[in-house]
């Protein structure tokens, strides 16, 4: 004891009632109160140490998982889309750099200065530039803004010169989708478009991220898989605000693979100015592989409309044109055949054996099922006479052909032209193809819910009625002529499995048969398409597809008939007849005659594609005979 | 008991640096650094408790680099602020003890008017009236209480008979609940608490009865729900609420609780080393510096961290307690013993926020999270439980 606790204790100490110490009472609960805070304290910490165990031990996978998806985020870094190229290599469908201005609002130094100097060098309008200045202000502060995009070169030089008093401006590029040929391919190779709620379900959203394009039409959207290549992904380190800290991590996107077509840029736009004025379509094949060369349908569009969203007024103008140039022509339009049908509808006669090549016919101005009353005229009004099936061919017969189909029979007529193709999509690589239809007793019976009548099996023996094909089936239908029976799908990307089953008659003789009387179509005295005759040797068929019925007792008079209602022209062919290299099948719309509208223009396009130099120019004049 | 573990300081230090040593400058040099020392030696101060405090302040400016992002000039501002609230502390520690129960009443008295001309005329931020604009200063008085408090209850009960009579009680629970009232009507529930802890820890301290300590808990869980309904505010409420569910509103109100939650959770055991700590790092915890200081030092130290933090925490309350079992004066125990248990409670409410089993209330961590007033307070507090802990014998005329 210290001699303050001496003096300490020589104070008077107040005694209670019991003459207790009441100070020395009041410590010792003091002390038994100050060991319970201490043990107080002890829990205290207990439950502190005990709560963070939990949340640090038990709990540490879950929040460290969390922890880390806080932290990362994954940007996928979209792949660049494949380009398409023609057959000799030149870009159809390209990708070019577009350049777009953009500011960071944190990384700018005066703001409202930066605004007026980029309003000023960019010429941007008020309007422009109170959106930008929203954007800025709501947007995060380190979120590039758009100022403007497609920038010329002019534009960039001015803004590379004011770099220095713009921090916080950069100058981004980004591909665009061009189609340098515009219209001339734009229903074969299609476009891309900004991705849509449809093309959403189809597509594989992981696949699609950052990706701005997806192929809407034609080859763009068939193989839309291999054009689009495989993103790549950026693993990236967030803040809170989703600010990009640090890359963790990259994966190089795929490029998407660059596309060949068999197409041949020169002649498919040889073969659309053929077509003059017309609406109409080519389709020129190679017989010997089945190579599309050319597929035209006429009016067409601007693809390059579409690539970033087409203006409502462009598209809505577009969709009331009366020509519908979107429509496509080649392959989802389908026409009756016409004349043309006749080469397959011969070959199927001489495989069921009902007609002799030899045979002569007489073929009178019209035909007449026994006991019905009703003439099938021919187009002649007097008839040809006594002909031969090369006759015929030559000179587009229709009493022969009548005669044929009759006795052939809807079935067996139904099963050759199947067999043939015509009826069934040809499978060529390209979405949106019609099947068109070769008319059959239990096709009537399911969508008319009626009977075969034999009139109809009449005019079918001319390509008339119910049948239907499209432009693409007769040119493949052309090169199976050609070929003399080989068959190959339309293809205008190579791949394998291009061989179909070849069609093989009972004597190969009929194909000389039937092919000699395409030949003499040209090159014959009486040929319906003579005026085409060239020195190198084509074989074709004309063909008129009839829009408007004439009247029994009628006339068709093209003169007195409106544009709209006359027949539509068609022109089958291929060339050179010996060892051919090209097959076309043309049509033009209201046309007049196969002979006088679409035979020169096929001549113009066989020469181009057999690299002929007409000296003379093939002329084109309408007629209302000849067929 | 351990209680007398409290050494008395070597008195009449300084003789040993007299001997030897050649004369001449070196010898003068030696002498007036021999008085420095001596003064030194007069200072008056605990070092177990520096000790322990040090040591939190040094993890804090550990904790608080990291979570300013390696902010030199940040961890510069704080070592000063820290060293000034350590001389402050050493500052109070010089003063007799009975200074401050001299200056309690009045202290108190004009602190309750302060608080009433708060809240008539006080300035209004952030939805709440707290500060009193004086022309030169701007301050809430509210936080002065938290050691005006206790200092008041200690000097009232210290000169009645102990343990308190219930008139007494009565009495002292009116001047607890006088400024609670007026405080919670600023309103700043977390300082009302505080406030009102302190006082009742003191009443504790004195040795009130059983029978009211239990009359007191039944008292709080009766006027619990009273207070959900009549005192709180959807934005308290809400705090409270969010705790039980923090998912709720994950992006909302439960936003802090959550991302605190996954900064310690995925601190693990070991923690994810200094620095390392993504979530700090990320700004995804917010008050990273400040209310949240541990949520950064718990990912990046961990539980292992934690207990260390804790145990010096513990270890400064165990000696506050000491401290005031060895008391001599009533008055000095007393509040000696709330200042200790108000410090708990600082820690507690701190922590068991971050670590989402407290409402989010704005009370910081001592010693570790960056904050003015807050700092200014506890080391006050801490140095008049130096001074208690020194019973001066010219100061010996408290009872």
């Amino acid at each position: 004891m210290s001699m303050r606790h001496a003096w300490r204790s020589a104070q008077p100490v107040p005694l209670d009632d019991h003459g207790v110490d009441s100070r020395h009472v009041a410590r010792q609960i003091f002390r038994r109160r100050i060991l319970l805070a201490a043990l107080i304290a002890l829990v205290v910490f207990a439950i502190l140490i005990w709560r963070a165990a939990f949340l640090q031990v038990d709990r540490h996978v879950h929040f460290s998982e969390l922890a880390e998806s806080n932290r990362t985020r994954t940007l996928v870094i979209p792949p660049e889309r494949g380009r398409i190229f023609d057959d000799a290599g030149r870009v159809v469908a390209d990708n070019i750099a577009t350049f777009q201005v953009q500011i960071t609002r944190e990384d700018a130094t005066n703001l409202k200065q930066e605004l007026s100097l980029l309003q000023e060098a960019l010429n941007l309008d008020d309007d422009t530039m109170s959106d930008l200045r929203e954007r800025i202000r709501f947007g995060r502060s380190f979120d590039p803004m758009l100022v403007k995009s497609d920038l010329t070169p002019f534009e960039m030089a001015k803004i590379a010169q004011l770099q220095p008093w713009l921090p916080g401006v950069e100058i981004q590029s980004s591909l665009k989708r061009v189609y340098p040929y515009g219209q001339l391919l734009a229903h074969v190779v299609g476009y891309v478009g900004r991705i849509n709620v449809a093309d959403l379900k189809r597509i594989n959203p992981d696949v699609y991220q950052g990706t701005q394009y997806i192929g809407k039409s034609g080859i763009e959207r068939q193989y839309e898989d291999e054009l689009h290549g495989t993103p790549g992904h950026k693993e990236v380190e967030v803040d809170a605000l989703g600010r990009v800290v640090r890359v963790l991590n990259i994966v190089r996107p795929i490029a998407g693979k660059d596309i060949h077509l068999s197409l041949d840029v020169p002649l498919q736009g040889i073969a659309a100015a053929a077509l003059g004025g017309f609406s109409g379509a080519v389709v020129v094949q190679d017989p010997r592989t089945g190579a599309i060369k050319a597929m035209v349908s006429r009016p067409s569009f601007d693809p390059n409309l579409f690539v970033d969203g087409i203006s409502q007024k462009n598209y809505k103008a577009l969709l009331d044109d009366p020509e519908r140039p979107l429509f496509d022509r080649a392959m989802t339009a389908t026409y009756p055949p016409g004349s043309t049908i006749k080469p397959v509808m011969a070959l199927a006669g001489l495989q069921a054996g009902i007609i002799d090549p030899n045979k002569k016919f007489f073929a009178g101005p019209y035909f007449q099922i026994p006991g019905d009353e009703h003439h099938y005229r021919d187009w002649q009004k007097w008839g040809h006479g006594w002909v031969t099936l090369d006759d015929a061919i030559t000179q587009s017969c229709d009493v022969y052909f009548y005669d044929l189909a009759f006795r052939l029979g809807i079935d067996k007529l139904h099963q050759f032209l199947t067999e043939f193709g015509l009826g069934t999509k040809t499978g060529i690589d390209l979405p949106g193809e019609s099947a068109g239809l070769v008319p059959s007793r239990e096709w009537k019976r399911k969508t008319k819910n009626q009977a075969w009548y034999p009139g109809e099996t009449v005019i079918a023996g001319i390509g008339q009625g119910y049948m239907l094909s499209t432009i693409l089936q007769l040119a493949q239908a052309t090169s199976t002529l050609a070929e003399s029976g080989k068959r190959f799908r339309p293809w205008l990307v190579k791949t394998n499995e291009l061989a179909e089953p070849s069609i093989v008659m009972n004597h190969a003789s009929y194909w000389s048969d039937v092919r000699h009387g395409m030949f003499d179509v040209v090159n014959g005295p009486k040929g319906t398409a003579r005026r085409i005759a060239a020195p190198y040797l084509i074989a074709g068929k004309t063909g008129t597809a009839q829009v408007f019925t004439v009247a029994q007792n009628a006339r068709y008079n093209a003169k007195a008939l409106a544009q709209k209602l006359h027949d539509h022209a068609l022109f089958i062919g291929f060339a050179p007849y010996d060892d051919p290299r090209v097959a076309v099948a043309v049509i033009a719309e209201h046309g007049g005659s196969g002979a006088g509208t679409t035979a020169p223009m096929a001549r113009k396009i066989m020469d181009y594609a057999l690299g002929y130099k007409a000296g003379a120019p093939v002329k084109i004049e309408l007629t209302n005979h000849g067929d | 008991m351990a209680i007398k573990l409290i050494r008395k300081r070597p008195t009449g230090g300084g003789e040993r640096l007299h001997r030897g040593g050649p004369l001449g400058s070196s010898a003068r040099w030696q002498q007036k650094a021999a008085s420095i020392l001596a003064v030194i030696r007069r200072i008056n101060y605990d070092p177990v408790l520096l000790f322990f405090l040090m040591l939190i302040a040094a993890i804090g400016l550990l904790a608080g680099y990291s979570a300013s992002e390696q902010s030199v000039v940040w961890v510069e501002k704080s070592a000063f602020r820290f060293a000034l609230a350590f001389l402050l502390m050493l500052a109070i520690a010089q003063i007799p003890q009975r200074f401050f129960f001299s200056i309690a009443p009045g202290l108190f008295g004009v602190v309750v008017l302060l608080l009433v001309a708060v809240y008539l005329f006080g300035d209004i931020g952030k939805g709440a009236r707290r500060w009193l604009d004086l022309g030169f200063i701007r301050f809430q008085p509210a936080e002065i209480l938290k050691l005006g408090m206790p200092m008041m209850l200690a000097w009232f009960l210290a000169k009645r008979p102990l343990p308190p009579r219930f008139l007494d009680v009565l009495l002292a629970l009116v001047l607890i609940a006088v400024p609670t009232a007026l405080i919670i009507l600023q309103p700043d529930l977390g300082t009302a608490i505080l406030v009102m802890m302190a006082g009742i820890f003191v009443l504790f301290f004195a040795g009130l009865s059983w029978w009211y300590v239990l009359a007191f808990v039944l008292a709080v869980s009766a006027a619990a729900p009273l207070m959900w309904f009549y005192v709180m505010h959807d934005y308290q409420k809400e705090r409270v609420l969010t705790l039980f569910n923090p998912m709720a509103d994950p992006l909302g109100a439960g936003y802090h609780t959550i991302q605190s939650m996954i900064a310690i959770g995925s601190g693990g055991i070991w923690g994810k080393g200094w620095l390392q700590g993504t979530q700090s790092h990320l700004n995804f915890l917010p008050e990273g510096t400040t209310d949240f200081i541990l949520a950064v030092y718990a990912e990046e130290f961990g539980l292992m961290g934690l207990i260390i933090l804790f145990s010096l925490y513990l270890a400064v309350i165990w000696r506050g307690l000491m401290i005031a079992a060895n008391a001599e004066s009533a008055a000095g125990r007393m509040l000696a013993a709330a200042i200790s248990m108000t410090f708990l409670v600082y820690v507690f409410v701190n922590a068991g926020m971050v670590i989402g089993i407290l409402p989010v209330v704005g009370v910081p961590l001592p010693l570790m999270s960056y904050g003015g007033t807050a700092l200014v307070t506890i080391m006050i507090a801490l140095g008049m439980l130096m001074s208690i802990r020194t019973q001066r014998s010219f100061l010996g005329h408290e009872r």
